[in-house]
């Protein structure tokens, strides 16, 4: 550290000279003040955005290997004639050959998603019906508000029991006692038994059931309830669809084998499916590659920020040079009565420091302002972490000392006789 | 510092054929030729001569702030014609006061603070060079005007401030660069007078002027011409 309490006296008359210049050393501090503050700011709402889609992976699972049902490239193009049904998707059996054939696999969980309208007495809502089973639940994380999930008892018996999202259950329930309604679904009428949290992300392009308007049932209900063929009419024509399952989740038991467990089910699905009717959706991989977005995201960032912190510095030479032609006869003065060339130096350093760190900490304020006000206004999640704090006080201190070395040595290097008679 | 002081010298300051030469590109000014002179201690100087004649050059070097070209100048018998930068500073700091003819305070400190600058330097405790300001301010008849800047006061008070500030290391000479050249000559009398007091209280002071009024405050006169001593009269 080259400021410690051997110069506090020094600090003393510096930060007092600088106060002589009120004007002059608040001009000098702007710079710092919006170089640092910027650089917080941007770095807490990258860490904020990288964050959030860190977050939305992560609540997908790490351990976890998403499949869903695509359908092919070529049918969707097609023009569709009156009796044309595609038949694409992943099957029932595909659960099945994953859950025994595969050593790492620890649970899978098939889901099936059904469009169907929800009504409640006068109240309607369009719901996206999961026929799922109980696990499922435990691979997509939702806090449980009331009741419980399914159960295997609703598996085994097929009961028309259906698990709410907050936002779906208000939307039906309103102000009625929620639990134990019964709500109509397809012509079929099913009781509420649990409520979960709604997932209220944007999506992250991954297809899980995480929507706001879910109704969770048993897969087996919704099977034999709904069938396996939708019918869609689109501009006049008609469009069928059979798909046996819209996705498997699949849970790994450990990360260090999620990445050969995909291929192995990539290799199972490429010899079981004639047509490219699936996807293989790996979280883990996602997270990865959000890790390394986010890693370059931060070095651009920084590299902006470094830019704004020169800039930054410079205004302070800049300053600092005029202050020492300005302050020419002053220097002389000093050196006159006996100050040393170190001594000069050291004073016009002190100041340069004083008015950077005095900057930079105005600008951590600001940096944790702005961040702060952007949540506030916009809803945009920022993260401010220490180590940016840390960081670009450290840097404008040092920032200091880069730029206030020149103009503290060239002051000092005056001559005393000449800096005495300078106007 | 090297050199043992030499306490019973009876010289404060001695040139031994003392030469300052100004090299500037082609042209080569010789401010001071060879000049060798002795001023006793306790003694008052004052140096006369034509502009250019050398005067500033050699008050310069007899304060330290410059080395000569050539020859030794031997302050309190001790050889500091050959000290570097950083020596020449400690000398200043503890054995020269400088008077100017242009006052050169810091304008935006106090009356207080400009007094106490030298004992910043030598590493005073702030409470004890204020009172040291507070009694130099009292002995040159400011104890008024502690807290005013600089800009606030006349040229007679300003360089009462000067001579306060000189004289917060108690040093051994008071060197005076025509120190009422910038003042009328009523107030140029009572810098005067206060500079006899000085004198008579024990110190050196060679001081520079053109004015023969002012000059005849001092005990020795002595008269440059072309960078040579021109006459001395006592
Ligand atoms: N830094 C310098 N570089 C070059 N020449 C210098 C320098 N300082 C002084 N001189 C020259 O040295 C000579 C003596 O200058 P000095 O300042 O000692 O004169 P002075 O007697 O004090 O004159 P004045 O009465 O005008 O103040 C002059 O010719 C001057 O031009
Ligand atoms: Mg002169």
């Amino acid at each position: 550290m080259l400021l410690n309490i051997r110069h506090l006296r020094e600090i003393k008359s510096g930060v007092k000279n600088l106060l002589q210049h009120k004007l002059r050393s608040s001009l000098t501090m702007l710079g710092m003040v919006f170089g640092v503050g910027s650089v917080i700011a941007m770095l807490a709402v990258g860490e904020g955005a990288s964050l959030e889609a860190l977050n939305q992976i992560k609540r997908l699972g790490s351990n976890n290997i998403i499949i869903s049902s695509q359908k092919p490239l070529e049918e969707e193009t097609q023009q569709t004639t009156r009796s044309f049904m595609s038949i694409y998707g992943l099957l029932y059996d595909d659960e099945v050959r994953l859950a025994s054939g595969f050593r790492h696999i620890l649970r899978t969980v098939p889901v099936k998603i059904v469009r169907q309208s929800g009504r409640l007495g006068e109240r309607a809502i369009d719901l996206r019906v999961v026929g799922t089973v109980p696990d499922w639940f435990r691979l997509v994380q939702r806090p449980l508000i009331a009741g419980r999930t399914l159960s295997e008892r609703d598996m085994l018996q097929a009961t028309n029991a259906v698990v709410l999202t907050e936002y779906g259950a208000r939307r039906l329930l309103a102000t009625r006692n929620s639990l134990g309604q019964h709500v109509k679904i397809g012509g079929e009428y099913f009781e509420v038994v649990g409520i979960v949290q709604s997932e209220s992300g944007q999506g992250t392009g991954l297809q899980a059931p995480d929507q706001q308007i879910d109704a969770y049932i048993p897969l087996k209900v919704a099977r034999e309830r709904f069938g396996d063929v939708t019918t869609r009419i689109t501009s006049g024509s008609r469009t069928r669809e059979l798909v046996e399952l819209h996705q498997i989740i699949v849970e790994v038991d450990a990360t260090a084998f999620v990445e050969s467990t995909a291929a192995g089910i990539e290799a199972m699905l490429v010899h079981f499916h004639k047509k490219n009717d699936y996807q293989i959706a790996v979280p883990l991989a996602l997270l990865r590659q959000a890790e390394a977005t986010k890693r370059t995201f931060n070095i651009v960032l920084g590299s902006i920020a470094g830019i704004s912190l020169l800039v930054g510095g410079i205004g302070i030479m800049n300053i600092m040079l005029a202050s020492v032609t300005e302050r020419t006869r002053e220097i002389g003065i000093r050196r006159a009565i006996g100050a040393k060339r170190r001594q000069i130096i050291l004073q016009f350093l002190i100041e340069t420091m004083v008015l950077s760190t005095t900057g930079g900490i105005f600008g951590i304020l600001i940096g944790l302002f702005i961040p702060w006000l952007i949540t506030l206004v916009v809803g945009m999640p920022t993260v401010v972490t220490s180590l940016s704090l840390i960081l670009s006080l450290g840097i404008s201190m040092m920032i200091g000392i880069i730029f206030g070395l020149y103009p503290a040595v060239r002051a000092a290097g005056l001559d005393p006789i000449v800096a005495l008679r300078h106007e | 510092m090297q050199v043992a002081l030499e306490e019973n010298s009876p010289f404060e300051a001695v040139f031994e054929e003392i030469s300052k030469i100004y090299t500037m590109g082609e042209t080569r000014v010789c401010a001071l030729d060879r000049v060798s002179i002795s001023f006793a201690r306790g003694s008052f100087w004052a140096i006369r001569g034509a502009s250019g004649s050398g005067k500033s050059t050699m008050l310069n070097l007899l304060g330290c702030l410059d080395r000569p070209s050539s020859g030794r100048y031997l302050l309190r018998g001790e050889d500091v014609s050959r000290l570097d930068d950083d020596h020449l500073s400690e000398i200043r700091l503890k054995s020269i006061g400088f008077i100017f003819q242009s006052f050169n305070l810091l304008p935006q400190s106090t009356v207080e603070e400009n007094i106490a600058l030298p004992l910043y330097y030598q590493g005073w405790e702030p409470a004890q060079s204020f009172s040291r300001a507070r009694m130099l301010a009292a002995q040159v008849g400011l104890s008024e005007r502690l807290g005013h800047r600089p800009t606030e006061l006349s040229g007679g008070q300003q360089q009462r401030v000067a001579i306060a500030r000189a004289l917060a290391n108690d040093p051994a000479i008071l060197l005076a660069d025509e120190p009422t050249g910038n003042l009328d000559s009523d107030t140029g009398l009572e810098i005067m007078k206060l500079l006899t007091d000085l004198k008579n209280a024990g110190k050196t002071i060679i001081m520079v002027t053109h004015e023969a009024e002012i000059a005849a405050f001092a005990d020795h006169q002595l008269v440059m011409k072309d960078g040579r001593i021109d006459a001395i009269s006592h």
